[in-house]
């Protein structure tokens, strides 16, 4: 049997299973914490920073984080809000994000992010890199327009013998995700469908398939992101 | 060359954790890594090669091309341009004919820019295939060159004497200058190796902890945590196995002391690690030293020979059964973010230096998961003091909050530039004193690095110490004659921008629009929302994952509160918007190219 711990988010009482990430914990008490680069059963990393929360007055993350008792956790609160909102508008100001052309637009958490917290202008310059999109892989695109860094790839894709396919290069502001040239080729139909579908963007594309979902029906184009969690029934431990 | 990637893989025991070594022995035998080259250690490590490269390509001093025979990397700091950069680089780009960046055609010589290779002391200074040439001056800069073309070996190149101390040591050779200006208890010369490891043998561990802890002794890297609990929080914690950690990656633009302590006393250094072993438990110790210090290699190795050899180092030390700890040496190969602690283990571990997410901290799950402890090289040098003379003592000097003494790299506009050792509780008035400054001469000192703060006059009253100014030793006296926002601050936005590692969104992005905002006021566009901006960013990047994200913008931030004045008199106070946006001078080159004139 696990061990439960109690813990608050903006003073309502939560309990949780120890050792829990808070991004978890907060999901079975029914509160949504927004989370970009985390995915589910995939080591966390806390890169893109939006699931920034304040754990007894200390700026943590909250994927990367496990719950311990007696946390008092702030979430949903006015800077914190402001914060994420402007992690939103630098990811998309640092790429080439042109959502009404995108294949991944309705099913992209950036963009589902934005609409969340209204993001209407970004309020930072946009930066207009020169970026490539490498369509060197006989199964999919890489558009690096497109990519914001979040290791999703890198984590989660490997070959049977556990290497990684997709990796970092270079550091600070010219880093960039790429694919391996020669891992690449052996790429199979599921893990190429798995990579566009870890990418929470549109870096990743499967080839000569598109527009398969029409725009309209997609996971975001009726409820914002987080309500399946907001709506969810929590159930009483 | 196949065989010798082999040999070097399995030199290292063909252990994938230790890609570091192989990629720095690499380099250092053909001067880049080739395609053919990662290829090969990826198939050895069973790794995939774009998992090569991505080490490969973090680190300042990997390339994948030719980097040429003579390889110059010149240091760019704030305080080099300060001491007449400009012209060095000039001459060296004019003598060699290449710009940075480039090898000359015939491959004989490449010309790079690097960040602050800590030798503040003694700028303008480079690093030609790891020997270090400082107070370069552009007579200096052709003699280097007429060598190089005539293609003299880097040892017969040095024509000045060698530099004081060790420097002049057989192995070492170098001409680089201690500039120890000032003794304290840490590095009085009456210590004899092996003293400290003879009284510890006499007492249990826990003893040994408590002595620290009496001592209240606060890490010397910068964040200030207690020592002593520290290492009573690893020695607690569950692993098969327990490393040490010397953090000897100083990078912090400025600081320069742990270059003279492991010159000069590279003894106590050892010593306090093994003293740090034997108190939490720990069997294998390992010196993360900077990439800029490789020209101690040997030096630093004959050392740890002679600590076996006297059985300071090894299996049952000083006889004492069960007492085991040997020190290895990890050089990096060019990253300032290796200097936070949990990026420095990962880069020891042959990984991109990008620091961890904690918690786990590194003392519950450190080098290859299991508990570890991260110490700065003066606190290891500290700690034997304190063994040797009671943390009782230690504590008596000092202040309340700060005990001990600091070891200070100060450099810039100053008579004396060098490492002072003081006690905690100095003022900035009295430091400018010891180090030969008029205080009329003095428009601000930075305290700590770019990731420190930048004061004005009406703060030199102000004291170094946990509980006002903290400082991780290093500190730039800057003249009335500088541009502060030109000659520090931008150089400060800039190397922050380099060495970012790129995997937290905000100190990947925000640092460079900040920057830009900047360029933008010192090219009297800016407006007074842009200053409002520059504060409000700032904030963003509290929420990074480490120091060096969360203190990027601190350039800025620390120099629009103690020098506003610099901001308000370059703004336009007439209007409120301007994009900073110039038509004219972006289209200048078609408009030259076709023949018109821009006439917007």
């Amino acid at each position: 049997m696990s061990q439960f711990v109690r813990f608050t988010i903006e003073g309502t009482e939560c309990m949780a299973s120890k050792g829990q990430y808070i991004v978890e914990a907060a999901k079975e008490n029914g509160i949504y914490i927004p989370t970009l680069c985390n995915y589910t059963g995939v080591k966390p990393k806390g890169g893109c920073r939006i699931c920034t929360i304040r754990v007894n007055g200390k700026l943590m993350t909250a994927c990367t984080t496990p719950v311990a008792e007696g946390m008092n956790i702030e979430n949903d609160v006015e800077d914190i809000r402001e914060l994420r909102k402007s992690i939103v508008e630098l990811l998309m100001v640092e790429g080439n994000h042109f959502c009404p052309a995108c294949e991944k637009s309705g099913q992209c958490e950036l963009q589902a992010l934005a609409y969340r917290f209204q993001v209407m202008v970004p309020r930072f310059p946009y930066q207009f890199p020169l970026r490539k999109v490498d369509g060197s892989n006989p199964k999919i695109i890489k558009d690096q327009n497109r990519c914001i860094q979040c290791k999703r790839c890198i984590r989660s894709i490997k070959d049977e013998k556990g290497r990684n396919i997709f990796a970092y290069r270079r550091r600070s502001s010219s880093v960039e995700v790429v694919i391996d040239a020669k891992l690449g080729k052996q790429l199979t139909d599921e893990l190429a469908q798995k990579a566009m579908d870890v990418c929470p963007v549109g870096s990743i594309l499967v080839k000569e398939k598109g527009f398969v979902i029409p725009i309209g029906e997609r996971k975001y184009d009726k409820k914002p992101i987080g309500s399946d969690i907001e709506n969810m029934q929590v159930s009483k431990i | 060359m196949k065989a010798a990637v082999k040999k070097t893989i399995e030199k290292y025991g063909n252990d994938k954790f230790r890609l570091m070594d192989v990629l720095i022995d690499i380099q250092q035998q053909n001067g880049y890594i080739s395609k053919e080259a990662v290829a090969q250690i990826a198939e050895e490590y069973g790794m995939s090669e774009v998992d090569v490269e991505q080490t490969l390509s973090f680190y300042h001093f990997f390339s994948p091309k030719p980097t040429g025979k003579y390889s110059i990397y010149l240091n760019n700091s704030a305080v080099a341009n300060m001491m007449g950069r400009d012209e060095v680089a000039a001459t060296f780009q004019k003598e060699l004919g290449i710009k940075f960046g480039e090898v000359t055609p015939d491959g004989r010589a490449g010309l790079f820019e690097t960040s602050c290779i800590g030798m503040n002391d003694q700028e303008p200074a480079a690093i030609i295939n790891n020997r270090i040439f400082n107070r370069l001056t552009p007579f200096r800069v052709k003699e280097i060159v007429r060598d190089i073309k005539e293609g003299k070996e880097i040892s017969e190149m040095n024509v000045q004497d060698w530099g004081d101390g060790e420097n002049r040591s057989d192995l070492v050779r170098s001409v680089v200058s201690n500039n120890i200006r000032k003794i304290g208890p840490v590095l009085e010369r009456t210590f004899k190796a092996g003293q400290v490891i003879e009284k510890i043998i006499k007492m249990k561990p826990e003893e040994v902890i408590d002595e620290v802890k009496k001592s209240n002794m606060r890490g010397r890297g910068g964040a200030g945590f207690p020592t002593g609990l520290k290492w009573e929080f690893c020695r607690n914690a569950v692993g098969e196995k327990k490393y040490i950690f010397c953090n000897a990656d100083e990078g912090e633009p400025g600081t320069f002391k742990d270059r003279v302590i492991l010159t000069q006393r590279a003894r106590l250094l050892f010593e306090g690690m093994v003293i740090a072993g034997y108190a939490v438990g720990a069997s294998e110790g390992i010196v993360y030293v900077r990439f800029e210090y490789k020209y101690l290699e040997q030096h630093l190795e004959s050392i740890l020979q002679q600590a076996r050899d006297a059985h300071y180092l090894g299996k049952n030390i000083l006889g004492k059964k069960g007492f085991d700890f040997d020190i290895r040496i990890q050089f990096g190969a060019g990253a300032y973010v290796c200097g936070e602690e949990s990026a420095l283990i990962e880069s020891a571990e042959g990984k991109r230096g990008e620091p961890r997410d904690r918690p786990p901290f590194p003392v519950e799950k450190g080098y290859h998961d299991m508990p570890t402890v991260v110490n700065n090289v003066e606190t290891l040098c500290s700690v034997v003091k304190i063994i040797l003379n009671g943390g009782e003592w230690y504590k008596s000097i000092g202040t309340n909050e700060s005990t001990g003494t600091k070891l200070l790299s100060i450099s810039g506009d100053c008579k004396y530039s060098g490492v002072y050792e003081v006690v905690w509780g100095f003022s900035i008035l009295d430091i400018l004193d010891m180090v030969g400054t008029n205080i009329d001469d003095v428009q601000a000192v930075q305290v700590g690095g770019p990731s420190g703060a930048i004061i004005a006059s009406n703060e030199f009253t102000r004291i170094l110490g946990y509980e006002d100014l903290a400082t991780g030793g290093s500190l730039i006296i800057i003249g009335k004659h500088r541009d502060i926002l030109n000659d520090i601050v931008l150089n400060f936005m800039d190397f922050f921008i380099d060495e970012s590692c790129g995997s937290c969104s905000t100190c990947r992005i925000v640092p460079t629009l900040m920057r830009n905002k900047l360029l933008k006021i010192l090219n009297a566009r800016g407006v007074r929302q842009d200053i409002d901006d520059m504060v409000a960013w700032g904030k963003i990047l509290k929420a990074s994952r480490c120091g060096l994200g969360q203190t990027a913008a601190n350039p800025i931030l620390s120099s629009l509160k103690n020098f506003p004045h610099l901001y308000e008199e370059k703004i336009q106070k007439n209007k409120s918007f301007d994009s900073g946006f110039d038509l004219n001078s972006v289209i200048k080159e078609s408009a030259k190219a076709t023949g018109r004139v821009p006439n917007v």
